[in-house]
């Protein structure tokens, strides 16, 4: 019962994003779309994105200042720490997570809002390919801008670490410079800009998918919504360690 | 014309619409009514292709719309135009965009061709100079006829009016009646209006069909509906003692007239 539920949600999550790759009726419509997207999805999103990268580098360099104190680990692997954590795990993940609720419910409300409203009815009579024109631009724009997000939150991240560590005295400036640049791996970048590309699909895809097919009712578009980012931190995590898994 | 074919429409367990046949004629208005639940708006959106039928057929002209693909269907829809029931305005666009919409979608034409066909949209639905507008700033009448401008924006060869006058005081859907109506003649396209509304079927009912349970229950003309002695229909129709009272004078009144014509 439930693996049917999952293979008919699945198989209408792909026609849903088949049907979009369709050749877009008007490219500069589509365009057009794409970069109000951007804008929302990206300038939107920057405030609360520094905000929680600030205090994901200061608890991280905090954090790892304690567990270190007093073993034989130099003083400066809290600037590597920070540096590898954020770039790795925290900047692509706990932003994403965090995305996933603001853009994510906010896709799921919109598309859903104009489903029970009857404007995707209105599209598809025209002629407009909707789920083309509604859902792709959103995804597109979200793979555009959320890598650069990830990108500026593992740097405020690194600067949050800094702002905890060593004006409080955990440790000296150059130790923690130091520990920034010490045992760099270009490839960790890589893997950050894979994640955040991975979410950002996820993010934006799952709750368009639950948008679009809403039903009637306050009450299911709510549904929706929740559906949209429970579903999609879910996924956001299982994809994550799949990536962990695939590439380290 | 559009044509119904044996129509069938089940959602689960429940048949919304069983085996509906009618033809809905060119330069005219065709009425589908019948009460709420009788299966009206799902026989709509059977013939403007929003949902398919369980079984059956729905013919544009000599074109069944079902049997076509998804490329060929959207060609046909770029000859519909619909009117929704709560208008189903873009509330983030202006009047102006929501009416350029489809313009901006499909065509080629510049900017000034666009605006002018906007121009043009809205005093055919006398409501010049509101371009900048958004639909939340106009009253529910005239967002209907933006719907409507909108809706005749791509010069349509079909017409689709779902409640068009629901939510409007009588003088307002009486407007909008008599624009539908002229725009359906003017153009001589296929209009089909899903209404329950009994000032819309005694003025401008060309071709009605009355839906009950899901078949058609009777059809007529708006001059039949009073001669009629179909139950459902004077039912439907005549629901109020009072509205019996009016019907009851007024075959009395055409009887007298008929009298008369017949001693002359």
């Amino acid at each position: 019962m439930l693996f049917s539920r999952f293979l008919y949600h699945f198989g209408r999550y792909l026609t849903m994003m088949g049907t979009g790759l369709a050749r877009p009726e008007k490219g500069y419509m589509y365009y057009k779309e794409t970069m109000r997207q951007m804008n929302d999805i990206g300038i939107g999103s920057l405030i609360i994105v520094g905000l929680i990268s600030i205090f994901i580098g200061a608890v991280t360099a905090v954090q790892f200042a304690y567990q270190l104190d007093g073993t034989l680990v130099p003083q400066y692997y809290i600037g590597y720490i920070v540096r590898d954590s954020t770039i790795i795990e925290l900047a692509p993940t706990i932003t994403c997570l965090v995305l996933a609720g603001k853009v994510g419910s906010n896709i799921a409300a919109e598309i859903g809002g104009m489903r029970q409203k009857e404007h995707i009815d209105a599209m598809e009579i025209m002629g407009v390919n909707t789920s083309g024109y509604l859902v792709m631009p959103k995804v597109v724009a979200s793979i555009v801008v959320i890598p650069m997000l990830v990108a500026l939150a593992a740097f405020i991240s690194i600067i949050g670490g800094y702002a905890a560590s060593v004006p409080t005295g955990l440790l000296s400036h150059v130790e923690f410079v130091q520990g920034v640049r010490s045992f760099f791996v270009e490839r960790n970048i890589m893997l950050m800009f894979i994640k955040s590309v991975v979410f950002a699909f996820i993010l934006t895809s799952v709750p368009a998918y639950q948008g679009y097919f809403v039903k009637s009712g306050s009450i299911e578009l709510g549904r929706a919504s929740t559906n949209a980012v429970v579903l999609s931190d879910i996924l956001i995590l299982l994809s994550d360690y799949v990536i962990a898994v695939l590439f380290t | 014309m559009i044509r119904a074919e044996n129509l069938f429409k089940t959602f689960d367990d429940h048949e919304v619409i069983r085996g509906i046949s009618s033809e809905f004629l060119k330069g005219k208005t065709n009425l589908i009514i019948g009460r709420s639940g009788a299966g009206k708006t799902v026989l709509l959106k059977l013939l403007v292709g929003l949902i398919s039928p369980t079984s059956g057929s729905v013919w544009y002209d000599n074109v069944d719309f079902f049997s076509l693909d998804k490329k060929q269907k959207r060609a046909i829809r770029m000859k519909v135009g619909m009117l929704f029931q709560a208008s189903a305005l873009f509330d983030s666009m202006t009047v102006e965009e929501n009416i350029r919409f489809p313009l901006d979608m499909f065509t080629n034409m510049t900017k000034k061709e666009k605006l002018s066909r906007v121009d043009y949209c809205l005093e055919r639905v006398n409501l010049p100079g509101i371009n900048r507008k958004y639909p939340s700033e106009i009253s529910g009448g005239m967002q209907k006829r933006v719907g409507i401008a909108r809706a005749i924006v791509m010069q349509p060869e079909y017409l689709f009016c779902d409640e068009p006058n629901s939510g409007l005081d009588p003088k307002t859907a009486i407007v909008i009646d008599e624009l539908i109506k002229s725009i359906t003649v003017e153009n001589n396209i296929t209009t089909i209006i899903n209404t329950h509304d009994m000032n819309s079927v005694m003025e401008i009912g060309d071709n009605i069909i009355l839906i009950h349970e899901g078949v058609i229950a009777w059809r007529g003309d708006k001059a039949e509906v009073l001669r009629s002695d179909n139950q459902i229909l004077q039912n439907f129709i005549f629901a109020s003692p009072f509205l019996q009272h009016l019907r009851e004078a007024a075959l009395e009144r055409q009887n007298e007239l008929t009298l008369r014509m017949d001693k002359k």
